[in-house]
């Protein structure tokens, strides 16, 4: 395509492209430098590009460029493991942070400020291969196939990943995994 | 996946497929059958159709920051003339016709003595350059007048040292540098100050035949100069004058060692 046109085609994908980046990298100033750095490539390789799917095609770029990026910036920040074992140890590690501190507003609204916030965190706290799934998922609200384009992963692993993440959050919002959830009531 | 008698580990795992409509029909009949009989995995159902809702709807969409926005609208403009470049072009060509039907009517040959503008696209881009960081508010993306700031910061995030030099004892201060677009690519641009002119200095990758030595041009009132260094190409261009120009070419040079080729 011609590059005049990347304001139209690409630009538009801009906040969907930083909010991936920004989950990805769990930092506003790390989405920024990815955010920049990966238009930079899709302008530059914009020629190239055929269409239609402007949006997953950015989002793949958006993808491997966070993981360069985090290999590079953030070694040890980049937990490519999906191995269960690793996974726990790194849950129970994390799990006193999710318990923000109360502020002075009304219960109600802080019951479901408290939940919002432990909801995304319980997410951010999710290693890479897991949070990828979900927030391709849930956030962006691509299909399995678009989701395995992206994420560069077979369709079966997308959808292991995304039951084993769910679980995860599960045993990590609601004390219980689901398993142990539909059995105690 | 479609035994005949499915056990409850295998529908917790379809179940996720199921609830994001990803199931094939077959597989979709047979855990709707295990589901009619199991109250176990219907419950796990309600669990995660809760979750799904919960995500959807409470997990942060972040927003580009207006800031990178733009940063991003700069970099990625195409520097194409749009209907105003046309009509700045055309007021400039009657503007220079009206300097030369002075020139003959006077009779008077100083203005002659003005370089012609040559037809480089290049040297036109670069002034385009300068003139939008002068306009769009964004001359920097790191102000410092340390060149060992500003040389690295390049450095990571163009893959390329360009050469940096504080040269305020010599009436250039650095200002810093920002990264800009140019000839179809990212490049440094590393701003300098004389008195209340602002010097940009493009610098890129050096490709193709390059001219030995350092030129000079006047294009629509800005003076640019241009010369090739080791392997990148440098523009420096500006409203001072020719010859402060060609001073901080040769600070420059005698700073960092990028002398012309």
């Amino acid at each position: 395509m011609d590059q005049a046109d990347f304001a139209g085609v690409v630009m538009p994908h801009l906040n969907e492209a930083y909010s991936l980046a920004r989950w990805l990298t769990g930092s506003a100033a790390d989405a920024d430098d990815v955010v920049q750095e990966s238009l930079m490539k899709a302008f530059k390789h914009f020629a190239g590009f055929r269409g239609p799917e402007a949006r997953a095609w950015l989002l793949t770029i958006v993808r491997r460029t966070s993981f360069t990026w985090l290999a590079v910036n953030r070694p040890r920040q980049l937990v490519l493991t999906d191995d269960e074992a690793a996974v726990e140890a790194q849950n129970r590690a994390t799990v006193v942070t999710l318990h923000p501190k109360a502020a002075e507003t009304p219960e109600s609204l802080l019951a479901e400020k408290e939940a919002a916030a432990q909801l995304n965190a319980a997410v951010e706290a999710l290693p890479a291969p897991f949070r990828e799934v979900v927030v391709l998922r849930e956030i962006h609200g691509l299909s399995y196939k678009e989701i395995a384009d992206i994420a560069e992963i077979p369709v079966g692993t997308v959808m292991s990943r995304l039951a084993r993440a769910r679980g995860l959050l599960l045993a990590r919002l609601g004390g219980s995994a689901p398993r142990e959830v539909a059995n105690g009531r | 996946m479609a035994d005949s008698a499915m056990d409850c580990r295998k529908a917790s795992t379809l179940l996720n497929a199921y609830l994001d409509g990803e199931l094939d029909l077959s597989a979709s009949l047979e855990l709707e059958a295990h589901l009619a009989e199991c109250a176990a995995c219907r419950a796990e159902r309600e669990t995660l159709s809760r979750l799904g809702r919960r995500l959807r709807e409470g997990l942060v969409r972040h927003e580009a920051p207006a800031e990178l926005r733009q940063r991003l609208a700069r970099l990625t403009a195409v520097p194409r003339p749009a209907a105003t470049g046309r009509w700045q072009r055309r007021q400039f060509l009657a503007m220079a016709a009206s300097v030369l039907l002075a020139v003959f009517a006077s009779g008077g040959t100083t203005f002659l003595l003005m370089r012609p503008a040559p037809l480089d696209p290049l040297a036109d881009e670069v002034v385009a350059s300068h003139i939008r960081s002068l306009m769009a508010d964004h001359l920097i993306d790191i102000a410092s007048s340390d060149q060992h700031t500003v040389k690295p910061w390049f450095d990571g995030r163009l893959d390329l040292a360009p050469a940096v030099a504080d040269l305020k004892a010599e009436g250039f201060p650095l200002v810093g540098g920002r990264l800009d677009y140019v000839d179809h690519q990212p490049v440094a641009a590393i701003v300098y100050q004389r008195g209340k002119h602002l010097i940009n200095l493009f610098a890129w990758p050096a490709n193709g035949p390059s001219h030995a030595g350092v030129r000079t041009m006047t294009i629509r009132g800005y003076n640019l100069l241009t010369w090739t260094a080791g392997d990148l190409t440098y523009w420096a261009v500006s409203d001072v004058n020719p010859k402060d120009l060609a001073t901080l070419q040769r600070l420059i040079a005698q700073n960092t060692g990028a002398t012309p080729d």
